[in-house]
């Protein structure tokens, strides 16, 4: 028999994932908001040059040759077209998988609550957020924009910085990754000075993001005459938690944005993904104003019970 | 050159790092949901004994520190420079002083030593954990105090002084564990 056949995750443990899941089920419930579930398999995948597919491949009956899948990194494309098709306000409980992602705070495979909330914008989507949130263990929660963390713990404005600036405070910090574009700076400062401060009391949502990191998110001119992308991100005892957009409803410059991707993936010399065209006909033919998060539901649960890593919440 | 991914990142794992070979002791994985991925990694100078925080993108190669850890014979000193001999091949590695740090002051000859060799030359040497070595000059002992635990300066035949039981007489010899410096036995003939 093998020694450790046992989950890595307590029956104590399996209760509170167990409840967690009702008590999302009949939170979106009593906001009428309905529960779908898209498939995990698909041709298409994602371009976003730091998340990498896992692939699958299957054979048809009677076919001679294999059909090779993706399975999704996020429900995201598929939710966007129920919502294109008039479904109105949706979420998903659902694993998504991502390669090359192991560690304390990461799995291969995750579960994941994604959910959107149609007419809403960011701030109004966090306010729900705050309510399951508040229904859950944390009575009270915190907003700020990524600059005034920026300012805050390092001590510029991210949005106006030189190039220059970035990489010298990156590299006094112990970056040793050599030369790096805007958002990889953004990306290490951030982590290793700003994100590790957030949420150590009341969970903190992060709002208007740089805008070379918009990712799906729309961009706005911001009143002090930079654009920002209308994104946000969750986080609790610093660990980001959840990911959230006023959703990008322009199929032109989502198609732009892809293959911009898939260029920056070529330049490094990555797989280059299949853009999907679903998708973008069902942004074509129009995607209502809406809002949408995905919430990383084994780090809720890892805040909910205190647990150490990732592995000690997956059954 | 040799390289490693960040990917071949573990405990222990030697890198170049600003021209200084370094060891890990501690590798993270971090990364934004939407952004670069990152090892975020605690290595110790090997040369400098100090402790740094470095972050590299995921992915990337760093050039690998040819350092390696050996058993060495200790052969003699001529106050300068220390001579070990691999009893293998009978060739002969010199280190000097600063690399010695304190391994020498517990040496007397044909002790086994742990030598680290970067390139070659020693980066630094580890005595055995525990050594016998005689005792040149202490106070007298006190007969029969074996309970009362005090404690004395012993200066042995290294040179080194360490602190023993107030028993303990001249010329005895005793074992020391080098790691704490203490007085662990008498050692009967």
């Amino acid at each position: 028999m093998k020694e450790n056949w046992r989950p890595s995750c307590t029956n104590e443990t399996l209760k509170a994932r167990a409840d967690l899941f009702g008590q999302i089920r009949a939170f979106m419930a009593g906001n009428g908001v309905m529960e779908v579930d898209t498939p995990a398999l698909s041709p298409y995948a994602n371009t976003d040059p730091h998340i990498e597919s896992v692939t699958a491949s299957l054979r048809l009956p009677g076919a001679n040759d294999k059909l090779s899948l993706y399975l999704h990194t996020s429900p995201e494309f598929a939710m966007k077209r129920l919502l294109a098709n008039g479904s109105g306000s949706i979420y998903q409980i659902c694993k998504v998988f991502r390669s090359e992602e192991f560690g304390n705070l990461h799995h291969f495979e995750f579960s994941m609550l994604e959910w959107y909330r149609t007419g809403f914008g960011q701030h109004e989507l966090m306010d729900e957020i705050a309510v399951l949130l508040r229904r859950l263990q944390w009575p009270e929660t915190e907003r700020r924009s990524y600059r005034s963390g920026f300012e805050e713990y390092l001590g510029f404005n991210p949005h106006a910085a030189e190039p220059g600036r970035l990489s010298a405070k990156a590299e006094d910090l112990g970056f040793a990754g050599g030369p790096a574009d805007e958002s990889t700076l953004l990306d290490f400062l951030f982590n290793h000075s700003v994100a590790p401060n957030l949420g150590v009391y009341n969970p903190v949502f992060v709002y208007d993001y740089p805008a070379c990191q918009a990712a799906l998110a729309r961009v706005r001119e911001g009143d002090e005459g930079y654009p920002v992308a209308e994104r946000f991100e969750l986080f609790i005892s610093g660990m980001e938690i959840a990911n959230g957009f006023y959703e990008l409803t322009d199929a032109d410059e989502q198609r732009d944005r892809f293959k911009r991707e898939n260029r920056l993936r070529q330049a490094r010399g990555l797989t280059e993904m299949p853009i999907d065209e679903t998708l973008l006909g069902a942004l074509e033919h129009g995607l209502p104003d809406c809002a949408g998060v995905a919430l990383g539901l084994d780090r809720l649960l890892m805040a909910l019970t205190r647990a150490s890593s990732i592995n000690k919440v997956r059954p | 050159m040799t390289t490693y991914s960040t990917n071949e990142f573990r405990n222990g794992l030697k890198l170049m790092l600003d021209g200084d070979p370094c060891s890990i002791i501690d590798n993270e994985f971090v990364k934004p949901g939407k952004g670069q991925a990152f090892n975020r990694v605690k290595i110790r100078n090997l040369k400098t004994g100090r402790v740094l925080e470095k972050t590299y993108k995921s992915g990337e190669s760093v050039e690998a520190a040819d350092v390696v850890g050996i058993e060495l014979q200790y052969l003699y000193n001529d106050g300068e420079m220390w001579y070990f001999m691999d009893t293998s091949s009978y060739e002969q590695v010199v280190a000097d002083k600063t690399t010695m740090d304190d391994a020498g002051q517990w040496l007397t000859g044909e002790e086994v030593c742990e030598v680290t060799l970067w390139n070659g030359v020693p980066l630094s040497v580890l005595p055995p954990n525990f050594v016998e070595l005689k005792i040149t000059e202490t106070d007298p002992g006190l007969k029969g105090d074996t309970a009362t635990g005090g404690a004395k300066p012993a200066t042995l035949e290294t040179g080194v002084i360490v602190k023993v039981p107030l028993f303990v007489e001249q010329d005895e010899i005793i074992k020391v564990d080098t790691r704490t410096a203490q007085y662990v036995s008498r050692v009967k003939d």
